[in-house]
């Protein structure tokens, strides 16, 4: 069956390219191209150490603070009237792309940000901003405040999906029947129950963390920066040797990202002692539940109230041509950014929406088929973990450790490096993504739907097409959304393996933020966000319109 | 390909052998230019040289056929990145990069690897109007001697730029700015080495500090290194509590030190444009209060180069655009402070009235200085002295010990 070679495909397609390409960067590295000293060079930097820690130490807090940020809202008010509302929220707020949530919050809270300029001069008697080291702090912690923005929501997406499985109305009304707290209850009962499910994407939250370029160039530390960064630079050095550098540099990541997950592994079965003992103990916790309930709704305050507000901003400066500290709106108001780049603009915003609808698209056809696939051929059970891990190795390998080496290869083999190689380039970051918000609605289908079209006498193919795709529209066309946004956030696989030659909405706004200007770093931030957050509106529009004859199947039977 | 077939290509593209421009020779260029497409990658951090990069393109694509894709780059050494990686993957036709803004380290980098398209910048019909003689600058390249693989388009010289609303008297000596910044904490930063203007910023101060700067114009390992830069270390130490977030984070790019003025978090910072706060005071990013100055001892100057990779898909379309920038109708308008405020390449005693004229009509704005008020600009240090200084600035302030 040629079929039962869909999955090898995809999963070739994924892991193939991140094998090439630390296989790429190991072979300078190691001197093996003729220029040994890379490590020694590496090892001299007097920045090594601090830079490395930052890594470490600002991906480590950012994983675990939204990690706890995640179970409070969940614990707090999952299965509560309210949590329709954060359910709502959730899709805006991770269409923001990092670049531009990161932009947000530094528009918000650096001294001369809008919070400063709100609070002064009548609370603060300030008339110029005041000399706090507050953004770029060398410990990193707006870095890490700008991860935990961006990752609570994409935690969150991830347990919502994952949930069902953990079947936490039962276990609720168990508990609740015993005398515990809703929320304590939840965390004793279901919370040990997801965390498995979510593992894996919390991994890939913990490797971006400490890897991320964009985000740590906009909020983070520079004396020195973290690992990733410094790589990036070494790899942009004048003098040609720092490339070899800058391959020892990105093994280092790729083995410090190996060190912070053994790490995580094993607070993680510290977390589980504690967890079993806690819960052995039998506290009720009922005073505990409303404390949950009341920091789960702080928790998304912060998040939601950091990238909303950060949004605002960022449209404040877009229409702005005057605004001094410390007035609270702009002094003069202008369209000037705008009309100015109105044809920058309209170029970036067709190329970014091209590369992004195709790997979306391939990508959802792919998991589609590669999922049937595994539904129809189940695979060797004891391979599945292998075949995991071997998904999401695009996610959890450092971008820095695999794309110089895999631009490197691609130029060795002749391969273009034009629009297509993006395409393929992001393919293997969109497919992951796509993956996750797929595979557990996929597999929480009611089956018995299946078998009772099967006894009718409908084969494979029409189940698959007239029965389960339609019934599953609403979280494909979620899952496209999810691809689109990071296809759209994507900066150095762009970068890199095009070449610099294509260009989209993101290369520009992380180039712009280079130079300041935050009127015109306002306009690209916000048009970015607007093809993202029009990419979820689609999805969730889409099958409301088409089923709107059809009251059975708008809430996702 | 070696650099000898390099040659061989391009005296046969030119006809040429270099030096003597013939005018039937142009014409084979640019008809061989008509319809190519020239991919510049070119710094794109300010929107006010974007936006003259994109008027650039539609000069070109209507009198040439000639497009223009502006590849913006966070850091010019990407371009140079991309076509060390193309060399050593053997790519020597077709490269991704056809035009590079360059100067100084990059361009030292890449002529002495052999990267770059050899001996064609005197051939171009507009290298007539350059002034060779009174801007030095324009064949030599932080001493480097261009040998015409890369065409001048821009000059530039060191000048700071203060809000008088703030600061009615700025200082005008390094030993001066040390004092005021000390008196004033927190009102002074520089951008962080090893960008370029940060470091520039590190060469004008050392040449006030140290003892003989002409030993500058030697590479930095010939000379006595610790011994001529412990002047500048000295000042740095003394300075930098008093500096913006006393010294634990600097501003990464020249332009994000508008932003700063504008907020107000600083009072006093270098550019390397004499027409940069013109210009953001005629778009509105700065208040039009802010004034430039240079030094008691005077500035450094020197010139922005565009240079074609040996490797070039598109070279000819790459010289049609160089000659357009070295035109007076391009020149004029990047001296305009409303679109970029550069100064021009051109002597203007080689220019015919007409296009002088232009020059004459331009309002260089109310922040700009007079040629006099600048100033002869100092020369630029050797290209090594830039990476020395950004290294060793680095291994004592970069990495927070």
């Amino acid at each position: 069956m040629t079929r039962r070679l869909i999955p090898i495909l995809v999963l070739g397609l994924l892991a193939g390219p991140v094998l090439a390409g630390v296989l790429g960067t190991l072979l300078p590295a190691l001197g093996v191209t003729g220029q040994p000293g890379a490590f020694t060079a590496l090892l001299n930097w007097p920045g090594l150490p601090r830079a490395a820690g930052l890594s470490l130490g600002t991906g480590l807090a950012a994983t675990a603070l939204s990690l706890a940020l995640t179970a409070l809202i969940l614990a707090g008010w999952s299965g509560r009237r309210g949590f329709g509302v954060i359910e709502r929220l959730i899709s805006p707020l991770l269409s923001v792309p990092h670049a531009a949530a990161a932009l947000g919050l530094a528009f918000l809270i650096a001294p001369s940000g809008w919070i400063m300029r709100l609070l002064s001069p009548w609370a603060t008697g300030l008339d110029t901003p005041p000399n706090w080291l507050i953004l770029n702090d060398p410990y990193g912690l707006a870095l890490t405040l700008g991860l935990v923005v961006k990752e609570v929501p994409f935690l969150l997406l991830m347990s919502i999906a994952a949930l069902p499985q953990t079947q936490p109305r039962r276990s609720a009304l168990v508990a609740a029947t015993l005398g515990y707290g809703a929320a304590t209850g939840w965390l004793k009962t279901v919370w040990p129950r997801l965390y498995p499910q979510i593992r894996l994407p919390v991994y890939a939250v913990l490797a971006y963390g400490m890897s991320t370029v964009d985000m740590a160039i906009i909020l983070g530390p520079s004396t020195p920066p973290t690992l990733a960064v410094e790589v990036v630079r070494w790899m942009n050095a004048p003098d040609l040797s720092g490339r070899n550098v800058a391959a020892a540099g990105a093994v280092a990541q790729l083995l410090l990202v190996l060190l912070a997950l053994a790490l995580w592994r094993l607070a993680e079965m510290l977390g589980a002692r504690l967890m079993a003992s806690w819960t052995a103990s039998g506290t009720r916790g009922h005073r505990a539940s409303r404390v949950i309930s009341l920091a789960g709704l702080g928790a998304t305050g912060l998040v939601a109230g950091a990238i909303g507000l950060g949004l605002l901003v960022l449209g404040l400066w877009s229409v702005t041509r005057r605004w001094h500290f410390p007035d609270a709106l702009p002094a003069e108001w202008s369209l000037r950014s705008w009309h100015s780049q109105t044809s920058t603009i309209a170029g970036l915003t067709s190329q970014t929406m091209l590369i992004a609808a195709v790997s979306a698209t391939l990508a959802v056809i792919l998991v589609l088929a590669s999922l049937e696939t595994h539904r129809t051929h189940p695979p060797n059970p004891r391979l599945r973990p292998f075949a995991r891990l071997l998904s999401y190795l695009p996610l959890i390998i450092p971008q820095v450790a695999f794309l110089p080496g895999l631009q490197w290869g691609m130029l060795q083999a002749g391969l273009s490096t034009g629009t297509l190689a993006v395409i393929a380039a992001h393919l293997v970051f969109v497919v992951p993504y796509v993956y996750l918000s797929l595979s557990a609605p996929y597999h929480a289908w009611d089956s018995r739907h299946a078998c009772v079209a099967a006894s009718l006498g409908a084969s494979d193919r029409r189940i698959f097409w007239r029965l389960r795709l339609p019934m599953l529209l609403a979280p494909v066309l979620t899952a496209a959304a999810v691809g689109l946004a990071v296809s759209v956030g994507q900066y150095l696989p762009t970068l890199v393996i095009g070449g610099g030659r294509v260009q989209t909405l993101t290369t520009e706004a992380v180039a712009l933020a280079s130079g300041g200007d935050r009127r015109v770093i306002g306009v690209f931030a916000l048009v970015q966000t607007g093809l993202v957050a029009l990419g979820f509106a689609l999805a969730i529009a889409a099958p409301r319109l088409l089923w709107l004859n059809r009251a059975g199947m708008r809430h996702g039977q | 390909m070696k650099p000898l077939h390099v040659l061989a290509v391009a005296a046969a593209i030119l006809g040429t052998s270099g030096t003597s421009a013939q005018s039937g020779d142009w014409t084979k260029v640019e008809s061989a230019a008509r319809g190519q497409t020239v991919y510049w990658h070119a710094w794109g951090g300010a929107t006010t040289t974007n936006d003259f990069i994109r008027w650039v393109g539609d000069q070109v694509a209507a009198s040439h056929g000639v497009t223009l894709e502006h590849v913006k780059l966070s850091d010019t050494a990407d371009a140079v990145g991309r076509v060390v990686a193309e060399k050593a993957a053997g790519k020597d036709t077709g490269g991704a990069v056809d035009l590079i803004w360059i100067n100084g380290a990059n361009f030292a980098a890449m002529k002495e690897a052999g990267l770059l398209y050899p001996s064609w910048v005197e051939t171009l019909p507009n290298w007539q109007y350059v002034d060779v003689a009174g801007k030095p600058a324009v064949t030599s390249d932080f001493t480097v001697p261009t040998d015409g693989q890369e065409s001048p388009w821009a000059m530039a010289q060191v000048v700071f730029y203060y809000d008088s609303a703030r600061l009615p008297e700025p200082p005008t000596s390094i030993a001066a700015l040390g004092d005021w910044a000390a008196a004033n904490p927190g009102r002074f930063t520089y951008p962080q080495p090893p960008d370029f203007l940060g470091t520039t910023f590190l060469k004008q101060a050392l040449i006030e500090l140290t003892a003989d700067a002409t030993l500058l114009q030697q590479p930095a390992d010939a000379v006595d290194y610790d011994a001529v830069t412990a002047p500048l270390w000295n000042w740095l130490d003394r300075a930098h509590p008093h500096l913006w977030r006393a010294g634990r984070a600097f501003p990464q790019t020249g332009p994000r030190q508008l932003q700063m003025m504008a907020d107000g978090e600083i009072d006093l910072a270098i550019s390397f444009s004499p027409g940069e706060a013109s210009a953001a005071i005629a778009n509105g990013q700065l208040p039009d209060t802010v004034r430039t100055f240079v030094l008691e001892g005077g500035t450094i100057g020197n010139a922005s180069f565009v240079a074609i990779p040996y490797n070039a898909s598109a070279p000819e379309g790459a010289m049609v655009l160089a000659n357009f920038l070295l035109s007076p109708e391009a020149q004029s308008r990047a001296q305009d402070p409303e679109i970029l405020g550069y100064g021009t390449v051109l002597d203007m005693d080689a220019l015919a009235p007409a296009d002088r004229a232009l020059f004459d009509a331009l309002d260089l704005g109310i922040a700009t200085l007079s040629p006099a008020e600048l100033g002869a600009a100092l020369p630029e240090p050797d290209p090594s002295w830039a990476t020395a200084l950004a290294d060793s600035w680095t291994e004592r302030y970069g990495v927070a010990r």
